[in-house]
């Protein structure tokens, strides 16, 4: 490599997506940039102008707009420009301007197709073969299989070793001296060369066995042995043990098929730790599975509200193994609704049982099981048409109050809104709600279901589930023939956008304002999740779940083929740094948010999420346009509404 | 021989003095670089096809101090041509300071190998001929070019330069606002390539690398004319 072009070279090689191409390709770059510098406000590429290069900010700032003029993007040191048009019919088709005095490397069309053709995460980068997003997605999933739990991560200390020379006693203080319960004897290599390695100083050893407190009880003092005898003599041969990356499961496993608690782990030859099985059961109880049988182990609200920290331990522990938001957002709910199950069940012990059949439902994130760790509560309690306010609903105020102060105490704060079954209006007899949902979906204004659009999310936590199931199928036929309806749900789903991407440390809005912060939840899996109900409403879909919902669209002809991946990959992308940060709030001892600061989005991420945003913002505007509001007719005396 | 003059007017100019050279000298090499001429002072800058040129040395006194190495981009205004730089290190005629080592990041083993100017020659014209050179105060490339070639050729040569420290120092050592500074008692503006290149927004690199120097004189100017100057002015206007 040409000394003098390293200026060149690093700069270019710490930056996406050059920051993974091979050093050979990366040298040949720098060899054969050009450079130009453009003061600012000066045109760099103008609309329909042949391109043969592409732009690579090496310090300022460029501007990229719209055919229309509109934003497009506006990029910082480091990224690039160009690639569109020079993939496509090589005329300028965003054109870019100088936004501050730029110097700019231009890289000739020539290399710029062998970096697609040579590097796959180049191509990927440019979007050559697929949307940036899908890869990143894969990309993600691909780290999930290697992410499963190694083994290695339960080690916290290299094992405790004795020659075989050694006395029973020696070994026996060495285990006091370190407070181990297990110590691995060796001796001159034999006939194991699978556990031979050498140590520091070169010395060949080979693992003969392992030694653990029990065994000093039954080989050593219960047989009346001398505290001089070797502990070669004692040691029993034949190793069992495992490999460092093997999972934790694999090693839970291999004790129990050879019944040991102890298990040396090694690194290829050398041992590198023991682990135990209360080592193994102390990882499990931070699992989500382990997690809510504990919750139905518990005798009291109170107990419950104690299992708080464990709820966020799974949470960070599912992020750190690689889980997808499907799967992250699935067993949150699930822990959402074991607490509400669990709660009721203990009010109904001194409550008594129930005057009339109910059935308590969630609404929201728990129904579509996409609950995340920073959540409110939205529940309501579905009666029998029995119910009989005079008689019955002091004790179902009891019953929603003991729930809803249960989940508030375990991090479910009161729903702000009031949509909690300790409301009136939300604590009333299935044909009321039948006539509620058929107010919404028959007069339907955007302003009466900007607050009700939650309760097109509803599933069943506790009770009668044919109450909440028939409010699902009125929903699910009743909408789809409703124009008006549908119109009024586009309209609300529009209310919250997405901004436009990052700039440097801000975030970007369309307008090309700037903000320190954005809420994540609030600009982007939000309207995501509301535009993808619409559709599923309009197409009669009974599925609550986002991802279920948008697998019914695409048995309809709804959606543009390939559109509904886009919105898979959007949601999973943002929904996952979401999770992310909050993982990362917690681990810093912060109360997690959905805020997010640009700060902290890796150049990666920003890429990615500038895409999720573009898609949403797409996918907003054919909503507006897929769902108009209908042309009515003045009404007729006859027909007070028409179609 | 002809007295040169800024001022077409006022007499023979820089392309006079190329055609002139390139009738009577005798050294083939020299000849060929004369005979590609040099545009006219009225040229716009935006149609001169460039070159800009860094040369490190030993010492500032061309009698005593010699070339370590030289770096070139040819470049216009619009584009610098890295894949066309050129890069040498020469064995200098006297030995290398401890000093001008870690100055220039040469070391004596690179410069052990290195060849005389001599051999590079033929290439270095090849690079300036029908280009106009720009480099970063004007006071070394130019006598120690000459120096070096009278020493090697037997005839010296001297061509015209834009100096991107001279036009730096039109704006912050001659005009009305910067002698009102000195009046003042302010510190003067550093001129130095590295502090130029930084008012213009351009990024820091590290210095005293001929070619490195030479692409960071090349990026000045094309940032100098964007900022003060425009396309369309003369060439005559900038060079000396």
């Amino acid at each position: 490599m040409d000394v003098e072009l390293l200026e060149i070279r690093q700069h270019m090689g710490r930056c996406p997506p050059f920051d993974h191409i091979a050093d050979d390709l990366l040298d040949e770059l720098a060899g054969q940039v050009e450079v130009a510098y453009y003061k600012a406000g000066s045109d760099i590429l103008v609309l329909d102008q042949e391109v043969h290069e592409l732009g690579y900010i090496r310090s300022g700032a460029v501007e990229i707009s719209r055919r229309n003029g509109d934003l497009y993007n506006r990029l910082g040191e480091g990224d690039i420009f160009g690639h569109f048009s020079l993939l496509r019919n090589r005329r300028v088709r965003f054109p870019a301007k100088a936004l501050e005095d730029s110097l700019i490397y231009f890289i000739p069309n020539a290399l710029f197709q062998r970096l697609c053709d040579e590097d796959e995460h180049f191509a990927d980068f440019v979007e050559l073969a697929r949307p940036r997003l899908e890869s990143a997605v894969a990309e993600q999933k691909k780290q999930n299989d290697m992410m499963i739990t190694r083994v290695r991560k339960l080690l916290t200390r290299y094992p405790v070793m004795v020659e075989d020379t050694a006395s029973v006693q020696e070994a026996a203080r060495q285990l006091t001296d370190f407070q181990a319960s297990a110590v691995l004897v060796l001796g001159k290599p034999g006939d194991a060369p699978r556990y031979t390695f050498r140590d520091s100083e070169e010395r060949p050893w080979q693992v003969r066995g392992i030694l653990t407190d029990s065994d000093f009880r039954k080989r050593v003092v219960a047989e009346g042995l001398s505290p001089d005898t070797p502990v070669g003599e004692v040691v029993h041969d034949g190793l069992i043990a495992i490999q460092s990356d093997e999972s934790v499961h694999e090693a839970m496993l291999c004790m129990l098929r050879n019944n040991v608690h102890h298990l040396p782990v090694m690194h290829r030859r050398r041992p590198v730790g023991i682990v135990h099985l209360s080592d193994i059961i102390r990882y499990e109880t931070h699992s989500s599975l382990y997690l809510v049988n504990n919750i139905f182990n518990q005798s009291s609200a109170h107990g419950i509200a104690r299992l708080e920290p464990d709820i966020r331990a799974a949470f960070v522990r599912m992020v750190e193994d690689g889980a997808d938001s499907r799967m992250i957002g699935s067993a949150l709910s699930t822990i959402g609704r074991s607490i509400s199950r669990r709660l009721l069940e203990l009010a109904e012990e001194e409550l008594g049982p129930p005057p009339v059949p109910y059935c308590f439902m969630a609404m929201g994130s728990m129904a579509r099981n996409e609950q995340s760790i920073v959540t409110d509560q939205d529940n309501a309690l579905v009666l029998d048409d029995a119910f009989d306010p005079e008689q019955h609903d002091a004790y179902f105020l009891a019953l929603a109050k003991r729930v809803s102060d249960g989940l508030h105490a375990c991090g479910y704060t009161y729903c702000t809104g009031d949509i909690m079954a300790t409301n009136p209006k939300w604590r009333q007899p299935l044909a009321v709600w039948k006539q509620y949902f058929h107010d919404w979906i028959d007069n339907p204004t955007p302003e009466r279901l900007l607050h009700s659009s939650i309760f097109f999310d509803l599933d069943v936590v506790y009770g009668e589930n044919r109450f909440v199931e028939q409010l699902q199928d009125l929903v699910a036929t009743e909408a789809s023939k409703n124009p008006m309806f549908l119109a009024a749900m586009a309209r609300n789903a529009l209310g919250r956008t997405p901004p436009l991407g990052f700039f440097r440390t801000f975030v970007m809005e369309k307008d090309g304002k700037h903000n320190n912060t954005i809420n994540l939840k609030r600009r982007g899996t939000a309207p995501m999740v509301d535009l993808i109900r619409v559709h599923a409403l309009a197409c009669g879909s009974q599925a609550q779940n986002s991802f279920a919902r948008l697998d019914d669209i695409d048995r309809t002809q709804l959606l543009a083929t390939g559109v509904s991946d886009k919105l898979r990959y959007a949601l999973e992308f943002l929904a996952m740094a979401r999770i992310r940060h909050q993982a990362i709030d917690i681990a810093k001892e912060q109360a997690p948010d959905n805020t997010i600061e640009p700060e902290n989005v890796s150049d990666n991420e920003r890429h990615n999420l500038k895409d999720a945003f573009q898609v949403l913002s797409n996918a907003q505007k054919f909503l507006k346009y897929r769902y108009p509001v209908p042309v009515v007719s003045k009404p007729k005396p006859n027909s007070p509404r028409s179609r | 021989m002809l007295v040169l003059r800024k001022d077409s007017r006022r007499g023979p100019t820089w392309p006079d003095y190329f055609a002139d050279r390139a009738g009577v000298i005798q050294d083939p090499l020299l000849a060929g670089y004369f005979a590609a001429g040099c545009p006219a002072p009225e040229t716009p800058i935006a149609e001169v096809p460039l070159v800009a040129l860094d040369i490190e040395t030993t010492g500032l006194d061309p009698r005593r101090a010699a070339i370590v190495s030289i770096g070139l981009v040819p470049f216009t205004l619009a584009r610098i041509r890295l894949a066309e730089r050129r890069y040498w290190v020469l064995k200098p005629v006297r030995e290398l300071t401890e000093q001008s080592v870690t100055m220039h990041h040469i070391t004596h083993s690179e410069v052990a190998n290195a060849p005389d100017l001599a051999v590079i020659l033929p290439e270095l014209f090849e690079a300036l001929a029908g280009r106009l050179a720009v480099v970063h105060y004007r006071h070394i490339e130019r006598p120690f070019l000459d120096g070096a070639i009278k020493a090697r050729l037997g005839e010296g040569m001297r061509f015209p330069v834009i100096d991107t420290m001279s036009l730096e120092a039109r704006i912050h050592r001659q005009s009305l606002w910067a002698r009102f500074r000195r009046w003042a008692g302010r510190p003067p503006v550093s001129i130095r390539l590295h502090n130029s290149r930084l008012r213009y927004g351009l990024p820091a690199y590290q210095g005293h690398h001929a070619l490195i120097d030479a692409l960071g004189t090349a990026e000045l100017l094309q940032a100098q004319i964007a900022t003060r100057y425009r396309p369309e002015t003369p060439v005559g206007q900038l060079w000396s």
